[in-house]
């Protein structure tokens, strides 16, 4: 295989390596290196980080299984700091050395800053990355005084955001208008006028000539001599592309590193793609072009024939509440050029058509821009303009509206510029999938997922292709899956109206649009009855995904993984024989310790399931559950110097107690016998830590792709508080958390005051703990049913074999 | 180029559950069986072409697809096709059904 090393870990380079993956899943062995310490990121929402509408999670486009699943190996919060072009290889801040066949640089652009004295003090920050928003946010908290420096794109998001985060803002800008390379002197007083009831204030042609301050900035003084107090910077003036290590390298670099068509450096076998690269003279900092160099990248790297990129024309929106605001190609008017013109001011909307020869050359938009799909598309392809009158090139005006725009709009004609999907996969998959709402849509073709400015005319396709079957409504809507319409409060709440007591009823009686559901759908709904009917619902195993209806974890090539029980963590000799006996029995080819205190027997067969179980004698330990899986233990009071509390006594009561309970998605418990916390139950679904005379009880703890802390919801004397009030929190979980989420995403949805709030009350924890043990009845231990039950021996554990000629 | 087919017998057809996958080895090929629910009895080679793509016997059965049981591909048992937004496609084989024997043709 082919070695391919890419230097960078963003949204140009990972989009590269997802068409190569596409083009050609098994040619290369693939390095990434990421200088910072996170997965590839969705750069293009940092403001609605920064302006409180999303979290970081929200905007992780390849989480770490993505690279796993795709055997790349990733090295994050890594630097290169070196290309041996001579001898093909690169070296980390590490001092790690990595062969290449292929190189990729995509190592983006930095915010540029000001060579000006002071630039360097603490509370001064560009807006580019995670750390410079979390910096903004803590700023925040302690300063009320911000400055933005740079009334651009930019510039105006970041201080969207710091006002958000309750600061004074001004916006320092150097031109006469705002935003001017996007807008006309006439959109851009608007926007002005518009930020400025907002709350924002404007220092208009201010060129900012020191940052003042000791360690820490206090305030900037301009060129002529008047002087602002800040506590905080932000510099927006523009973005400059990391080149340090290519020019090091010996690589041809101008303002970026220069590129042609085919995104070839100046030396073969390299690359450059995204803002880091310079192609035609134009560094590009929006994510369409971007997106599209990557195409270009993949089929060159991959061998493929592919057109070469002759660059891109971009439109640009602002991303800030309550503007409406586009722009595309040529903004200001010269001798060559037509405008058409539109501006009411009473309402707010301003409209501005450039028009060269028989061509739209520009737009400008402010207040209404529904038309700037069609503008663009028209401005792209060139399309002739001479027939149209401009009330049909302005066709919202006349009050007809998106939908007419829609019908005439082309095929295959691009509606998600970051993702490349066009109307006609879009109309294709509504029709084929019976999609009603954009969600559905969004998840079926990968519209609208990265920059959302899609959104709006994906609602109108979707509204155009069903017709008088659209619901406005319903459409924008979550439901729980492609299947229907319905919510998740909306199912329990049907099935307990109407007294349903299957999966397949409720599919019939609530009119699933596909008959027999879907893997999202059939394991939700399956839960959900579980959790209505307590004992008296029959699990419907086939609605059940593969591990759990195997009752063992699948591998990638098809065998499965035994995890027996060990309560608490604590184990025996004969125990530990019996899993050695059955290791060397069976060949089992990897024993390995599990992160959650107990041993995992890999790559067993399928038809050898059974046996092993039966040989082992010892329950299943639900490593492969939306359940408990285990309660880890520390040593504790029985050895510990330091335990002040039983905890592995406590440990296996919990785990005894909870153990095989269906929950919306995986539970773990830790148990620690005192602060040192070893049991790490900081970051477990629930954990308990010793003190003296007690127990503290933390819920909301995860320690998987969403690191987060534990919060304290009680400290209790006894072992029975305990038990009561973890029974009756899980409990409420079980019955108000959707299916899949876990109690940390749950808890944050809820609040953990009002889950206190609820907990609070003695009726209502004896009602919730009543119900959790009538539930508990019905479970029995699944391996000891496989070994008895021939049936389900047969259905589920059984190999066919056949020889050909018998 | 000439090819043999052959028609191999593979199991008695009221043996079958209903949307339960069944995985057959004849000679060096892995084939899952699905009968589903109108009755119909489909043939395919037992992988999803997903890269690291699993047993397809091992899957969801709904109507007439099966869902790939480690990433989720949703794939026609009729054609073989995966669904968008993923794109393959699987071995598929015909399939008799006679005085309640399977048959393949291979």
């Amino acid at each position: 295989m082919k070695k391919l090393v890419m230097i960078g870990n963003g949204m140009a380079g990972i989009r590269t390596i997802e068409e190569i993956l596409k083009l050609a899943p098994e040619q290369f062995k693939i390095t990434i290196f990421g200088k910072e310490p996170y997965p590839n990121y969705n750069r293009i929402k940092l403001s609605n980080i920064l302006q409180g509408d999303t979290s970081f999670e929200e905007i992780i486009m390849n989480p770490l299984d993505w690279y796993q699943e795709n055997h790349i190996q990733l090295y994050t919060g890594e630097a290169v700091t070196t290309i041996d072009v001579e001898a093909k290889h690169v070296i980390s801040d590490q001092g790690r050395v990595v062969e290449f066949d292929e190189l990729i640089i995509a190592t983006g652009s930095k915010s540029f800053i000001l060579p000006i004295p002071g630039a360097d003090k603490h509370g001064v920050t560009g807006f580019r990355d995670i750390q410079d928003c979390e910096m903004m946010i803590k700023s925040s908290e302690n300063d009320k005084k911000a400055v933005v420096i740079g009334g651009g794109l930019l510039g105006l998001e970041a201080a969207r955001g710091l006002l958000n985060l309750g600061m004074q803002v001004d916006v320092v800008h150097l031109m006469p208008d705002l935003m001017e390379r996007q807008l006309d002197s006439i959109a851009s007083s608007m926007l002005k006028a518009e930020l400025e009831s907002q709350g924002m204030n404007f220092l208009m042609e201010k060129e900012t000539v020191e940052i003042l301050g000791d360690e820490r900035v206090t305030g900037l003084r301009f060129k002529d001599g008047s002087e602002i107090e800040a506590g905080l910077v932000v510099m927006a003036i523009g973005i400059k592309s990391n080149v340090k290590i290519a020019k090091n390298s010996g690589i041809y670099v101008n303002r970026g590193i220069v590129v042609n068509d085919f995104m070839e450096t100046s030396i073969p076998h390299i690359y450059a793609v995204g803002e880091c690269a310079e192609h035609r003279e134009i560094v590009y900092g929006l994510v369409a072009p971007l997106y599209e160099q990557g195409k270009v990248l993949a089929h060159k790297i991959c061998g493929l024939p592919v057109d070469p990129y002759k660059g891109s024309v971009t439109g640009t929106q602002l991303k800030v509440a309550g503007i409406d605001l586009y722009s595309a190609g040529e903004i200001v008017e010269d001798s060559s050029t037509k405008a058409i013109k539109v501006q009411n001011e009473f309402d707010g909307v301003y409209k501005k058509i450039l028009i060269r020869d028989q061509n739209i050359v520009g737009v400008v938009l402010y207040g209404d821009t529904k038309d700037s799909t069609k503008l663009f598309r028209m401005l792209t392809k060139k399309e002739d303009v001479s027939g149209m009158t401009s009330v049909s090139l302005l066709q919202s005006e006349t009050g007809e509206g998106g939908s007419g725009d829609v019908a005439s709009m082309p095929n295959d004609e691009l509606v998600c510029g970051c993702n490349g999907v066009t109307k006609g996969e879009i109309v294709e998959a509504i029709h084929k999938q019976g999609l009603t709402t954009l969600d559905q849509v969004s998840h079926c073709t990968n519209a609208g997922r990265s920059c959302g400015r899609c959104k709006p005319l994906v609602s109108q396709i979707l509204a155009h292709t069903l017709g008088d079957q659209f619901d406005a409504a319903a459409a924008a809507k979550t439901s729980i899956c492609g299947c229907t319409t319905l919510s998740r409060e909306e199912v329990v709440a049907e099935i307990k109206a109407k007294s349903l007591t299957t999966v397949k009823e409720v599919m019939n009686v609530l009119g699933w649009n596909n008959e027999e559901g879907c893997t999202k759908c059939r394991p939700a709904i399956n839960y959900y009855l579980g959790m209505i009917y307590k004992d008296e619902y029959k699990d419907d195993r086939d609605s059940r995904l593969v591990n759990e209806k195997i009752h063992a974890n699948i591998q990638k090539d098809g065998t499965y993984s035994v995890v027996p029980r060990m309560y608490g963590g604590v184990t025996t000799a004969a125990d530990l024989k019996k899993i050695a006996e059955v290791a060397d029995k069976y060949d089992v080819p990897l024993v390995k310790l599990t992160g959650g205190q107990r041993i995992a027997l890999f790559g067993v067969k399928k038809e050898d399931l059974p046996n092993v179980w039966a040989d082992l004698d010892m329950p299943s330990g639900y490593a492969y559950g939306k359940t408990l899986r285990t309660v880890k233990t520390c040593v504790g009071a029985q050895f510990c110097r330091y335990g002040t509390q039983d905890s592995m006594a406590l440990g296996i009561a919990l785990e005894k107690k909870f153990e095989r309970l269906d929950t919306p998605h995986k539970v773990k418990m830790g148990v620690s016998a005192c602060p040192r916390n070893c049991s790490e139950a900081g970051i477990k679904d629930i954990g308990f830590v010793g003190i003296d005379g007690g127990w503290e009880i933390y819920v909301g703890g995860n320690g998987g792709v969403d690191l987060r802390p534990a919060d304290l919801l009680y400290t209790v004397k006894t072992e029975e508080e305990v038990m009561e009030i973890t029974g009756a929190y899980l409990q409420y979980y079980r019955e108000t958390a959707n299916y899949l989420e876990r109690t940390s995403k749950w808890l944050e949805r809820k609040g953990l005051d009002h889950v206190k709030e609820v907990l609070a009350n003695a009726e209502t924890r004896k009602a919730l703990n009543e119900r959790m043990d009538e539930t508990l009845k019905k479970y029995n231990d699944p391996w000891t049913e496989a070994i008895q039950n021939e049936e389900i021996k047969d259905q589920y554990y059984a190999k066919h074999t056949i020889k050909v000629g018998e | 180029m000439l090819q043999t087919i052959t028609r191999i017998p593979v199991a008695h057809y009221s043996n079958l559950k209903q949307r339960t996958g069944y995985s057959i080895k004849i000679a060096d090929k892995e084939i899952a069986l699905f009968k589903v629910t109108n009755g119909s009895v489909y043939a395919l080679e037992n992988h999803s072409p997903h890269p690291k793509g699993g047993v397809l016997s091992e899957g969801l059965v709904s109507g007439d697809y099966v869902y790939c049981p480690v990433y989720d591909w949703k794939i026609s048992l009729i054609d073989g096709l995966v669904q968008a937004p993923d794109k393959g496609k699987v071995q598929t084989y015909i399939v008799e059904v006679e005085d309640d024997i399977i048959f393949i043709k291979i």
